[in-house]
This record gives structure tokens, C-alpha cells and sequence, in this order.
């Protein structure tokens, strides 16, 4: 009985596992085609047209079953691919992709060319083309290469132009200054009046017009740039985390309710946590804390002074009561007791600022 | 009502540190209880577990003070020591300095301390040091913040600053109002 079961047994297994290995191979009359890159696999081979007629139970198995195949296809070719283990040596085995070769087609339709301007128009016709500036232009005042336009230009700056000529058949009457500020400010006017109505044209002709507030004006706030940057980092495809930040940007990431509200601790939250964090904050602080070594030295320095200009004056006492006003006119003890002096002057100045260090408490 | 956050902890332990060094440990965690510290509109106060139970029922716009209030955040979110905290400063307190019963109502006045007034020192006190301000008595005046060290002090003539006021127990009298 055992001997029959033990046969019976190694045949379900004998036969499971042909079963196994029966349904790894798959056959195809024409081979699949295959995008490992974009994870594709085109079957070109005819549908069994019979089973697919009519819905119903064995159309669904059907394709189940053609869908199946075609996944182990797949599938089998990718592990054929030259693979690593991600993050060190316990990490997840990563197959390593080739280029994507199927160009997937679009979602949306293509843009349409915006229409002309006014400006480009009249060029157009009057075959102006574009002709390229230098960036530097010499200037002849101060002798060197200056900006075209901005900071430090070339022929000088002109909000401190001292000189404004009436021009012939002026009123001399005028204020020339006022007028060329009045003229500079309707020439801006008018350049911001044409630019919003290129952009009016551009979106009458159905041409997609890219967000206003991304427009950068120039005339923007810094809230509204610092806004705009936030937009912008957030509007790629991982949502911002893997943007590259700014040379100067800081580097918080920005909070979902856009930095209004700050959460706190619960009130009456656990208090043993909170004293045993408070603890912890105390120990970090306190080992961080220098000895205080700085104004024991200058105590320690002051006292040695002390000592020492307790000694100078007696020494120079009891020489003075020796030999008299000799040793006075040779400078000797003067000199010696000018060094100490001038040590003296140099350590409190030092130790003022050493123990200024000190914040006032 | 609520506790403080790292910051304001960092602040306010990095101000009682200067006046009672590591000796707040005894203020955190206390054998007699628990106590802790809560910011009511920007003032930070000191009190038991279960008073903060009590006072977590009275509604914010009433609640006018609890326990004992230490300081305030200015509104740069500097910390200033008020005078209500001297009851918990003047037994942990590292330097004291005693004065002289001639200057002690001028320092209750709010004036600094002269080297005239000064009786005693506390040794290796460091320039610009908390100290708390005691009469010969042993009475707790206020604290404040030492001008000299102790040794520029031996040395110093006697009309010279050599403690900064602070607080003073006159403002109990002086400052009624804004006390809470």
C-alpha cells in the first residue's frame, strides 16, 4: 500500500512539474516582436477567429489564455537582461533597460503656431532679418568695454545724467527732465500694451498661452516669484522631490499647506516623553558647552600681573632708596616697567574681548 | 495654551542656564511631581501636571495666568526672565551676589548695583554672568547680570557699575499691571 502511494505520489510530482516547465515555453507561430524599454511585446500572429466570436465564458478564457503567453514572453526576455542588485548587496535585483525604441503617439493634439505680431508682420514683409549684437560695446568715457544696457552701461548711467539739452523748436519753458521721464514711461507703457495684445492674439487664434503667472514680467513681487518657483518645481513628474534646487533656494521642502500652519504638540500629550526629551535637550546643551576656560585664564592672567607690578614697585622702591635718582635718569626700571605696562593695557583689552564673547545675559 | 516647541525649549533652557547652570534639570524632573512648561500669549509658564489639567478647561480668552510665569517671547521671539521666576532661580542659583543693606533700595528701585553697594561675591564669577542679587540677609532681591568679574571687581573704582539690574521684588510693586 505505502509502495503504491509513494508511486503515485512521485508521479503527481513528476507530472506537476512538467506542467511547470510546460507552461515557461510558450509556442508561437511568429515571433513576438519586442520594446524591452518601453516594456512591450507586439504579437503579430492571427487570433483564433472561431473562439473569439460572441462573448461569453470561453471568449474571456480565451484571451486570458493568449494574454498569459504573451506576459511569459515578455517576461522571459526580461530576465534574460543583464540585471544588478539595487542599494548593496540585500537589495532587489534590477534589470537594466535599453533605450526605448517605440515612439508612443501623443495625448494631445500638437500646439499651433501662434500667429505673427504686428512687428513681425511688417518685418516680414519689408525682409528686416535679425541682426546679432555684441554684448559689450566700448565706451569711449571710461575707456573699456561696458554692458549694451543694465548695470554699469556704456554712456553712463542715466538717472544721473546732469545734462538735458532743449531741443530746437522746444518750449524753452519745459522741464526737459520731466519730459524725458514722461516719454520713457509711455514707451514702457506702450511696450506693455503690445505685448498684452500679441498674447490676446495668440489666444483668440486658439494657440495655447502659457499661464500668466508664469509669465515672468519683471514687475513681479517676491512672493509672487518665490510662488511661481514653487509651482514650477512642483509641476514635474515626481511632484518636485527629485528637482534639483536652486543655487539660492533653501532647502526645506515645501509644505502641503504651503507653510501657513505650524502643528504643535498635543496639550496634554504624554508628559514622561516630554520631560525625558526636555532631558535630552539639556544634555545635548550642556555638553556642547565650552569649560570655562577663558575667564579663568584671564583671571588667572590678571592675578600674575597683579603679582608682577607688586614686585616692579617694590623692586623699583627699594633701588630708588640705593642709588637715588640715578637709576632713574637711565630708564632702566622705566623701561622694563613701561613693557609691563604696555603687556598690562594689551591683556584687558584681550580679555574684554575674549569674555565679551558673552552675550549679556 | 501650548507646550513649547525645540526652539522656544532651546531658548528658554539656554536663559535659565546662564542663572542656574545645569541645576534646571531639578526644574524638569522634579520627585514631587510633574511639572512642565506651557506658552500662553507668548508668556511661558511653570506649573503641575494637574494644575494643567484645571487650567486646560478654562476657555483661551479667560485664562488669564497659571502657575508661575517665568518670562516672556518678545516679539522677535527673544526670551526676557521676568521676576516671578526668582522663587525657582534663588535656590538653584550658581553665582549670588550680596548687597549691601545702604544700596538695597536702590536696587529695588531698579537701578544697577555699585561697586559702593556690593558686599559680597561669589568667586570666579565671569564678566557678564547671571547672578541672583541677595541682601545681607539673605533675602532674594532680584538677579541680573554681573558687569565685572570678580577679580576687576577688587580692582575697580567704587562709583562703577558692577552688577546690571535685571529684575527686582519692586516690580511686584512698580509693574503691577503687566505682571501676570
Amino acid at each position: 500500500m505505502a509502495a503504491v502511494r509513494v508511486e503515485e505520489v512521485l508521479a503527481a510530482a513528476e507530472e506537476q512539474e512538467a506542467e511547470k516547465r510546460r507552461s515557461v515555453t510558450v509556442e508561437k507561430e511568429l515571433e513576438l516582436e519586442f520594446d524591452l524599454g518601453n516594456l512591450l511585446a507586439l504579437d503579430r500572429n492571427p487570433p483564433p477567429a472561431a473562439g473569439l466570436r460572441g462573448a461569453g465564458p470561453r471568449r474571456e478564457a480565451l484571451l486570458r489564455a493568449l494574454a498569459r503567453d504573451n506576459t511569459q514572453l515578455l517576461v522571459s526576455r526580461l530576465w534574460e537582461l543583464p540585471a544588478e542588485r539595487a542599494g548593496g548587496a540585500g537589495g532587489p535585483l534590477v534589470a537594466r533597460l535599453p533605450e526605448p525604441a517605440f515612439r508612443l503617439p501623443r495625448e494631445k493634439p500638437p500646439p499651433r503656431p501662434r500667429p505673427p505680431t504686428r512687428w513681425e508682420q511688417f518685418a516680414r514683409l519689408k525682409g528686416i532679418r535679425r541682426r546679432k549684437r555684441t554684448s559689450l560695446v566700448w565706451d569711449e568715457q571710461a575707456k573699456e568695454w561696458r554692458r549694451r544696457w543694465g548695470y554699469r552701461r556704456a554712456g553712463g548711467d542715466p538717472a544721473r545724467a546732469w545734462l538735458a539739452e532743449v531741443p530746437e523748436g522746444a518750449d524753452p519753458e519745459e522741464d526737459q527732465f520731466a519730459r524725458l521721464r514722461r516719454e520713457k514711461r509711455e514707451r514702457v507703457a506702450r511696450n506693455e500694451l503690445n505685448r498684452l495684445r500679441n498674447l490676446a492674439r495668440a489666444h483668440r487664434a486658439g494657440t495655447a498661452v502659457p499661464a500668466a503667472p508664469l509669465h515672468p514680467t519683471g514687475h513681479q513681487s517676491r512672493e509672487e516669484l518665490s510662488h511661481v518657483a514653487r509651482v514650477a518645481r512642483v509641476s514635474t513628474a515626481s511632484l518636485g522631490r527629485f528637482q534639483p534646487r536652486l543655487p539660492k533656494e533653501s532647502a526645506e521642502p515645501p509644505s502641503r499647506s504651503g507653510g501657513k500652519k505650524q502643528r504643535f504638540e498635543p496639550l496634554l500629550g504624554n508628559l514622561a516623553a516630554e520631560r525625558s526629551r526636555q532631558l535630552e535637550l539639556l544634555r545635548d546643551m550642556g555638553s556642547k558647552k565650552p569649560v570655562l576656560d577663558i575667564t579663568r585664564a584671564v583671571n588667572k592672567q590678571l592675578r600674575q600681573e597683579e603679582a608682577e607690578a607688586a614686585a616692579a614697585k617694590g623692586k623699583k622702591q627699594s633701588q630708588r632708596g640705593k642709588r637715588g635718582r640715578r637709576q632713574q635718569r637711565t630708564g632702566r626700571s622705566s623701561k622694563k616697567s613701561g613693557a609691563r605696562r604696555q603687556q598690562q593695557q594689551q591683556r584687558p583689552a584681550g580679555s574684554s574681548t575674549g569674555s565679551g564673547r558673552r552675550k549679556k545675559a | 495654551m501650548r507646550p513649547l516647541t525645540e526652539a522656544e525649549t532651546r531658548a528658554v533652557f539656554e536663559k535659565l542656564g546662564r542663572y542656574i547652570g545645569e541645576n534646571i534639570q531639578l526644574l524638569v524632573d522634579r520627585p514631587d511631581g510633574t511639572y512642565c512648561f506651557r506658552l500662553h500669549r507668548d508668556r511661558v509658564y511653570y506649573l503641575s501636571e494637574k494644575l494643567l489639567k484645571v487650567a486646560a478647561s478654562i476657555p483661551r480668552d479667560s485664562l488669564v495666568s497659571l502657575g508661575t510665569c517665568f518670562g516672556k517671547f518678545t516679539k522677535t521671539q527673544k526670551f526676557r526672565l521676568s521676576v516671578t521666576a526668582l522663587d525657582f532661580l534663588a535656590p538653584y542659583a550658581k553665582y549670588k551676589v550680596w548687597v549691601k543693606p545702604g544700596s538695597e533700595q536702590s536696587f529695588l528701585y531698579g537701578n544697577h548695583v555699585l561697586k559702593s553697594g556690593l558686599g559680597r561675591i561669589t568667586e570666579n564669577t565671569a564678566q557678564y554672568q547671571g547672578v541672583v542679587v541677595y541682601s545681607m540677609a539673605d533675602v532674594p532681591l532680584g538677579f541680573g547680570v554681573a558687569a565685572k568679574s570678580t577679580q576687576e571687581c577688587r580692582k575697580v573704582d567704587p562709583m562703577a557699575i558692577v552688577v546690571f539690574h535685571q529684575a527686582d521684588v519692586g516690580e511686584y510693586v512698580r509693574n503691577e499691571d503687566t505682571l501676570t
